[in-house]
């Protein structure tokens, strides 16, 4: 901070213009000359109070270090930035151009000062607006943990649901401040989550919204009003099922004037026996009466997308269901389609136990599967009940649609799956797996013949022999411990001299157990090496060497260990390279392998993750690592970017933790921030700037990691 | 106390423990034994195993001893070992050998946890040699027909390390616990913690929301333990969502956005 040299600037008066010049022209010489003085910047700064001025001077003379132009132009602008916006924002603003101007110099960092309006009213609507981008994954979990059939949450420009999805606008800026405005996306969430629990719409009947607004005059104001009483009904609903959230609702919304009509209709509604049927009867009744203000956390009602959507899932889930009862069947090897139904449904005894449906077989309780079980409460969340129609097993040619399902394409033309493993792929779009989509193959490395491994043991000559010594230390010795206070066995030597110091009138020392030590160390690790085309050069040098100089202290100590590497092109060609299996000792073959580690040529890491843990699973360890050694983000060539990518390799890595794996990533990309945490956690990976330090830093790493 | 004393007075239970049956179990505990057969008891943490082990010992009149088993306990932390004192050796019994010795119930708990030798003394007590054999001293206890095995263990923790081998578990009978069905789920937690009934209610219906959670990024829902817990800050009065917040989400999770999700439920019920 730089006061005037005539006074402090913590004084409360404001300068006057004259006072300001003098100052400016002192700070911004450089930048002034004859035919430009800084008369107007210095008059439109005196119009300000005096803490703005000093807010602006301290700025002008941080600007003023770094370009005497940049501050001039920046003096010029102060007064107008100042005003509309208040010193955190004009922080930013400043801050931001500042930016611009270390990356692309003055002129765009000019131009960035230039727009102080566009600029001022980002700021003011991002710190008011919540958006969906940051709340979405909350607001998902807690509509998972909600009830019924699991909802995706998507964008769109209205807020609505075709009873499959939940749509929302992707930013909300209804209402004052951010605290509100999520409150208000949560709100939304529940009601629309409310019409596909509470009934709204009925799978009996897709089209019935459709059907019957469409037997009034004005159909677009039959669902308006059909909408404003379902409302009505759904917070009576949401009243009693959640009187938490309910508190929010009513504080949220505007109390409603309604007529003597409404009121008789809406205490019916507001009834606990009332169902989606009184709403229908109340738009016959009302129609014509004006419309209460919609609250603004009811969203719209899209018949058309509901309708569509609906039809299609019962008849899907009927397909699907019949035909996990003719699995169910052939697994019980019974004869399936038996004359009389061979199975009876038992109805749930309560409303709650809509999410408990259960089947008798030939009368005794049938434990669903799991995915049976989604699949039948799907149903009975659709139509109230699993019809009985339903529960006749499909026939041997109706157990198509799973087949049909399956994308074709993945089977035909050349390739086939003899030999190759299928992995289901993590779709966060359709927050479903799809099944078996991924092929995978394990290959070997094509070994390659140079001293590779020897050079880099000599280039590392020093470093080997510290990393041989340090890992030395590490090493877990399977040894008894000796003289422990206590112990499975007696320790006789120690006993023997506890009984010689004793008899010649010293006390009895302590430690006179042996105890077994437990092995130390058990761990098993596994170290996935990217090879994408992305590798080529440095990194994969520095990847081999690295993986060198880990096999090398690994050695040491005794840790199980494989090394495989991963590539590939689009779904269906996905490939493990071995290097090192766990069976494998450290030989000359595995040399020659590591030595031939080639950039190949997309990194579709989700299926590797579960290749790798699944091999890693195999092994009986008390620890298990999965280390990756990374370029970049995942990314394959058919669309296996971006979120995609990022969410199934952190689906992949979830199914890895719940099977007792640890993972851990070592990456060299600098923007791995970004992602990283998000798929790994914060603490599990490590990022290097240098390439040329990985093999320095590997092994310190490892150290730590099982240390 | 002198070592190796007995002491299984200490381990009688003399009140009632509360215990809700969920089905058919305390008959089924029963008739093992009497008929001298270990029992295996699976399901998910805090659904009321070591409970209802406390309610059995209670009706059968039995001593009751429990080892919670840990990855450092080994066959002799079971068996027994040997204490010097001055001038000799003593041995002193462990509390499976306690066990036996006096007719009493031995309950391992987590019994996957234990070290792999542990099976060399349970398997000839779960058979129908029913004997201990101490190696140490040359003893062989043949157990009474009062003493009783159990163990409990929790299929959930999909491990490969954490399964119970086959030669195991074949020998058990198995009875598998659930979380109770909700309206017996709220009369245990207003019993326990002697909230109303619909706080109790409203948590039931709390527990079922983080039990629709499990599989996506939480591990296991909120255990009927969790949610006696909670109703008991409340009953000592903690507010609903601060408790909630407390005893179950913080107690379920480290995930930020889950612990966001979670309160908000909890929120929305209370």
């Amino acid at each position: 901070m730089r006061p005037g040299p005539w006074e402090p600037m913590s004084a409360t008066e404001a300068l006057s213009a004259d006072a300001i010049e003098e100052w400016l022209d002192e700070e911004l010489d450089a930048a002034l000359s004859l035919r430009r003085s800084s008369r107007p910047a210095a008059e439109a700064l005196a119009a300000l109070t005096r803490e703005q001025q000093d807010f602006a001077r301290h700025w002008i003379g941080v600007i003023a270090k770094t370009n005497p132009e940049f501050a001039f132009r920046f003096a010029s602008r102060a007064a107008e930035g100042l005003r509309r916006m208040g010193p955190e924002d004009a922080e930013a603003w400043i801050v931001q151009a500042m930016d611009v101007y270390d990356k692309m110099g003055l002129y765009p960092a000019v131009a960035a000062l230039a727009d102080v309006e566009t600029f001022a009213a980002a700021r003011e609507g991002r710190a008011r607006s919540a958006a969906l981008a940051d709340v979405g994954p909350v607001l998902e979990i807690f509509l998972q943990g909600l009830a019924g059939r699991r909802l995706k949450i998507e964008a769109a420009e209205q807020a609505y649901t075709d009873t499959a999805t939940i749509f929302l606008p992707a930013r909300l800026d209804v209402l004052g401040n951010r605290e509100d405005n999520v409150r208000l996306y949560k709100l939304t969430v529940v009601h629309l989550w409310a019409q596909t629990w509470f009934g709204t719409f009925s799978g009996h009947e897709p089209q019935r919204l459709t059907t019957r607004c469409a037997q009034f005059p004005d159909p677009a104001y039959a669902c308006r009003l059909f909408h404003a009483l379902e409302t009505m009904r759904l917070d009576a609903c949401l009243a009693r099922e959640l009187p938490g959230l309910h508190r929010e609702i009513r504080a949220m919304r505007q109390p409603q004037a309604i007529s003597t009509a409404w009121a008789a209709w809406r205490s019916r509604l507001e009834s606990p026996e009332a169902r989606v049927d009184d709403s229908y009867a109340a738009q016959q009744a009302l129609y014509g009466e004006e419309l209460p203000d919609p609250h603004p956390y009811q969203g719209i009602l899209d018949a058309a997308a509901v309708a569509s959507v609906l039809a299609q899932r019962v008849e899907q889930e009927r397909l699907a269901f019949q035909g996990a009862l003719q699995k169910l069947l052939q697994e019980k090897n019974r004869e399936p389609a038996a004359q009389h139904a061979p199975t009876r449904f038992a109805k749930p005894d309560d409303d709650a136990g809509r999410q408990e449906p259960s089947l008798l077989l030939d009368g005794q309780p049938l434990a669903l599967p799991p995915d049976v079980r989604t699949l039948a409460e799907s149903i009975v969340q659709d139509l109230g009940e699993i019809p009985d129609e339903y529960l006749v097993p499909a026939g041997d040619g109706g157990y198509a649609p799973n087949q049909e399902k399956r994308p074709e394409d993945v089977w035909k033309g050349t390739y086939h799956e003899e030999g190759a493993y299928l992995y289901n792929e993590w779709d966060h779009r359709r927050k479903h797996y799809r099944k078996d989509w991924c092929v995978l193959r394990e290959l070997d490395v094509h070994p390659s013949d140079s001293d590779f491994v020897a050079q880099t043991l000599q280039k590392y000559g020093g470093l080997a022999a510290r990393l041989r010594k340090t890992f030395e230390a590490l090493r877990g010795e399977n040894a008894v411990q000796r003289r422990q206070n206590q112990g499975d066995d007696i320790d006789f030597d120690a006993l023997i001299e506890g009984f010689a110091d004793l008899r010649s009138g010293r006390e009895l020392p302590t430690g006179l157990f042996l105890r077994g030590r437990r092995v130390a160390r058990n761990i098993a690790v596994m170290f996935m090496v990217d090879m994408s085309g992305s590798t080529k050069g440095w990194i994969n040098d520095a990847e081999r060497e690295s993986l060198v100089l880990l096999c090398e202290a690994l050695e040491i100590l005794g840790d199980r260990y494989a090394i495989y590497g991963f590539s590939g092109i689009t779904r269906k060609r996905c490939e493990i390279y071995r290097i090192k299996t766990f069976a494998e000792p450290y030989n000359d073959e595995v040399k020659a392998r590591l030595a031939g580690i080639k950039p190949q040529d997309y990194t579709r890491m989700g299926v590797a993750i579960r290749h790798l843990s699944r091999l890693l699973n195999d092994v009986q360890a008390r620890t298990k690592l999965l280390i990756t050694l990374s370029d970049g983000k995942p990314d394959d060539y058919d669309g296996y970017r971006g979120e995609y990518g990022i969410e199934d390799t952190r689906q992949a890595l979830l199914e890895a933790k719940r099977d007792g794996v640890h993972a851990f990533c070592i990456t060299i990309d600098t923007d791995a921030r970004d992602y990283l945490p998000h798929m790994y956690g914060a603490a599990n990976y490590v990022q290097i700037d240098d390439v040329r330090k990985l093999p320095l830093k590997i092994t310190d790493i490892y150290r730590h990691l099982t240390g | 106390m002198k070592p190796g004393v007995n002491r299984s007075e200490a381990f009688l239970i003399a009140k009632e423990p509360y215990y809700e049956p969920l089905g058919d179990e305390v008959l089924l505990f029963e008739s093992a034994y009497r008929n001298r057969i270990p029992v295996l008891l699976k399901g998910p943490t805090g659904c009321g195993k070591t409970r209802f082990m406390e309610h059995m010992a209670w009706r059968l009149k039995r001593p009751l001893i429990t080892v919670s088993c840990h990855d450092d306990l080994t066959a002799s932390d079971l068996v027994g070992r040997y204490l010097i004192t001055a001038g000799e050796t003593v041995w002193v019994d462990g509390p499976l050998a306690q066990a036996v010795r006096n007719g009493s119930i031995c309950y391992l708990d987590e019994v996957v946890e234990a070290r792999k030798d542990t099976t060399v003394v349970i398997h000839p007590l779960a058979d129908d040699r029913r004997i201990l054999a101490i190696e140490k001293t040359g003893e062989v206890i043949h157990a009474p027909a009062e003493f009783a095995l159990a163990m409990s263990y929790n299929p959930g923790y999909q491990s490969v390390l954490k399964d119970l081998k086959q030669s195991t578990r074949q020998r058990f009978v198995a009875l598998e616990f659930g979380y109770p069905n909700s309206a017996l789920e709220q009369r245990i937690v207003e019993r326990e913690s002697g909230v109303d009934p619909e706080t109790a209610g409203k948590l039931v219906k709390f527990a079922a929301m983080t039990r629709n959670l499990k599989g996506s990024g939480l591990e296991e829902g909120a255990s009927t333990r969790l949610l006696v817990h909670a109703a008991k800050l409340m009953v000592s009065g903690v507010s609903p969502v601060a408790a909630c917040r407390g005893a179950v989400a913080q107690a379920l999770s480290d995930d930020s956005e889950m612990l966001a999700a979670i309160n908000e439920l909890s929120a929305s019920l209370f």
